[in-house]
């Protein structure tokens, strides 16, 4: 082994979280490289579109001025679809409209990641694109180094670090390879969702005047119930500059269960009648489809071991709940990854104690904070329905009916409801059920 | 305003898997990376990856029964490994192959 294929770290994929890693070893001087299979960085990438920034902003403060953000997001909506109707709450405020922006920004990661990408380059990160990496090298049980695939079948190209950090996403076959996803945390039709999504191109002023936006204000729209067909998913739409992004997503179970092609329900939520007039007259112009992991806190991979690291979705990170926000923790994992193998450098030994420091990092931030607090969310609708599709639909209706302009006198609108809300909801049943949401929120 | 408003009312065009699928710029290879073990594929009752996969890689052969593997098709999001795991075996495609996306 030389010493020019000898690095401090290599880092397996040049996303949120690897770049992150990257950049931050770099800064504090030591000799990084990142592995993308991509032809370049973001070549492969994909997310609907909000990047959460609290930590980008730390890294690169006031990366706005220069990044290729589409816009900053003013105003976000959450939606209750049924089949001709919705109801929902929309959010918006000027406090969003000054820096930093309620660090929320639409981006589209193939130009946001290259940009990210050269950031990192200029501090000194060698990336090398257009590398397959398959497998680890292994010496004693510990993690020395990756075997990239070479130019003829069956052979291998090695590189050897001190420690390899793995961000390669979350189709993270490399963390299976390496036994840190096993039982529970393997990838499996529950835990992972995937999303298809379009970008619809509009011109700028018309996204302005259908959205309620001006300048490089943007919105972010989520949908529910019907949006996803009643499975556990969702829809959205995300102001670009002059596209929209269009996508919906569900658990990979509940479309095999449902035999739904997600292409179909994503035509199916383009015409409903809450989203046709949003989309109208657009061009699709790009068709992308992705995993998302859904690991909950208690079912995560084994997150470190000797000589490896597991970083953004590859390790699991994110945020089940309506915040998302998991571009934000993939940086973060990624950050306090990296100030692990800082450490481990200063002390010459990267064992997996030493990088348990990295365990400890999350445990004090907002990262495992904020997914032990939501641990139960996911799996408590996973297994109560009724507050997927059942109690939503029925308070919609119920709305629709209050609001429905007859010439019944209120009072007797309001004694039909109640006779419509008992038939339909067993109030036993209802009682008990609110009462287990109400463990889940405590 | 420089844009007509009017050109923006149509009702969007319906586009086929096949037209979206034409959107994205890829570099094939003359070798797919997935392979798949048709006995057990035969026994899956359920099938998913016929289904699941947003690109339509899988189809069942009329005849035989056997997987067809569209892999020109493939986006590359490995939900067929996940929902397919026990017959589906998936592999990244070589270094310059594959899909790259223009917006992401």
């Amino acid at each position: 082994m030389s010493s020019e294929d000898k690095f401090d770290c290599i880092v397996v994929g040049a996303g949120p979280s690897g770049i992150a890693a990257a950049y931050t070893m770099a800064k504090a001087g030591l000799n990084v490289i990142v592995l993308e299979r991509g032809s370049f960085p973001g070549a492969k990438n994909l997310f609907g579109g909000v990047l959460f920034t609290t930590i980008l902003d730390q890294l690169v403060p006031s990366f706005w001025e220069e990044a290729p953000v589409e816009r900053h997001v003013i105003s976000r909506r959450f939606c209750y679809l049924t089949k001709e109707s919705q109801v929902g709450v929309d959010l918006m405020s000027q406090k969003y409209a000054e820096a930093p922006f309620n660090n929320s920004f639409i981006v589209l990661r193939s130009k946001f990641d290259q940009w990210f990408a050269q950031k990192a380059e200029g501090a000194g990160v060698q990336m090398l694109t257009g590398v397959i990496v398959d497998d680890f090298v292994c010496k004693d049980g510990k993690i020395i180094g990756i075997k990239a695939r070479g130019e003829q079948e069956g052979l291998y190209d090695e590189l050897y670090a001190d420690v390899v950090i793995c961000a390669e996403g979350a189709n993270s076959m490399l963390a299976e390879k390496a036994g840190m996803r096993k039982g529970k945390s393997l990838m499996s039709s529950h835990n992972r969702s995937t999303a298809v999504k379009e970008i619809i191109r509009l011109p700028e002023e018309v996204i302005n005047d259908r959205f309620h936006l001006a300048g490089k204000e943007g919105t972010a729209i989520e949908y529910f119930g019907d949006a996803a067909g009643g499975m556990l998913g969702s829809g959205f739409i995300y102001t670009n500059k002059d596209s929209i992004s269009v996508g919906v997503g569900c658990e990979i179970g509940d479309l095999i269960e449902n035999k739904t092609r997600l292409y179909d329900q994503l035509d199916y939520f383009k015409s409903h009648p809450a989203v046709r007039n949003l989309v109208r007259g657009g061009e699709t112009v790009e068709y992308s489809t992705h995993m998302i992991p859904e690991d909950s806190y208690g079912a995560m991979p084994q997150l470190y071991t000797d000589g490896l690291m597991l970083v953004g979705d590859c390790g699991g990170f994110i945020n089940s709940s309506i915040f998302h926000e998991v571009t934000n923790l993939a940086m973060a994992s990624g950050m306090y990854a990296a100030e692990t193998v800082i450490d481990a450098k200063r002390r010459g030994d990267y064992s997996a104690q030493t990088l348990s420091l990295y365990k400890t990092k999350l445990e004090e931030s907002f990262v495992f904070q904020d997914m032990r607090y939501f641990k139960k969310f996911f799996h408590f609708i996973q297994n109560n329905r009724a507050f997927l599709t059942q109690y939503p639909t029925l308070a919609v209706e119920m709305m629709i009916d209050l609001f429905t302009v007859t010439q019944a006198s209120k009072k007797q609108i309001r004694n039909k409801l109640i006779i419509k809300f008992m038939k339909q909801v067993n109030i036993f049943k209802l009682m008990l059920d609110m009462a287990k949401a109400a463990w889940v929120a405590v | 305003m420089t844009v007509d408003m009017k050109d923006y009312l149509k009702e969007p065009k319906k586009l086929s898997l096949d037209d979206r699928l034409y959107l994205v710029t890829r570099n094939l290879s003359k070798k797919s990376h997935i392979e798949v073990d048709q006995a057990k594929f035969k026994k899956d009752p359920l099938k998913s990856v016929l289904t699941i996969c947003p690109a339509k890689v899988y189809e069942e052969h009329e005849e035989n029964g056997e997987c067809k593997v569209n892999f020109e098709n493939r986006l590359e999001c490995g939900t067929c490994q996940v929902a397919g795991r026990e017959y589906v075996k998936w592999k990244n495609p070589d270094s310059g192959f594959g899909m790259s996306l223009k917006n992401g």
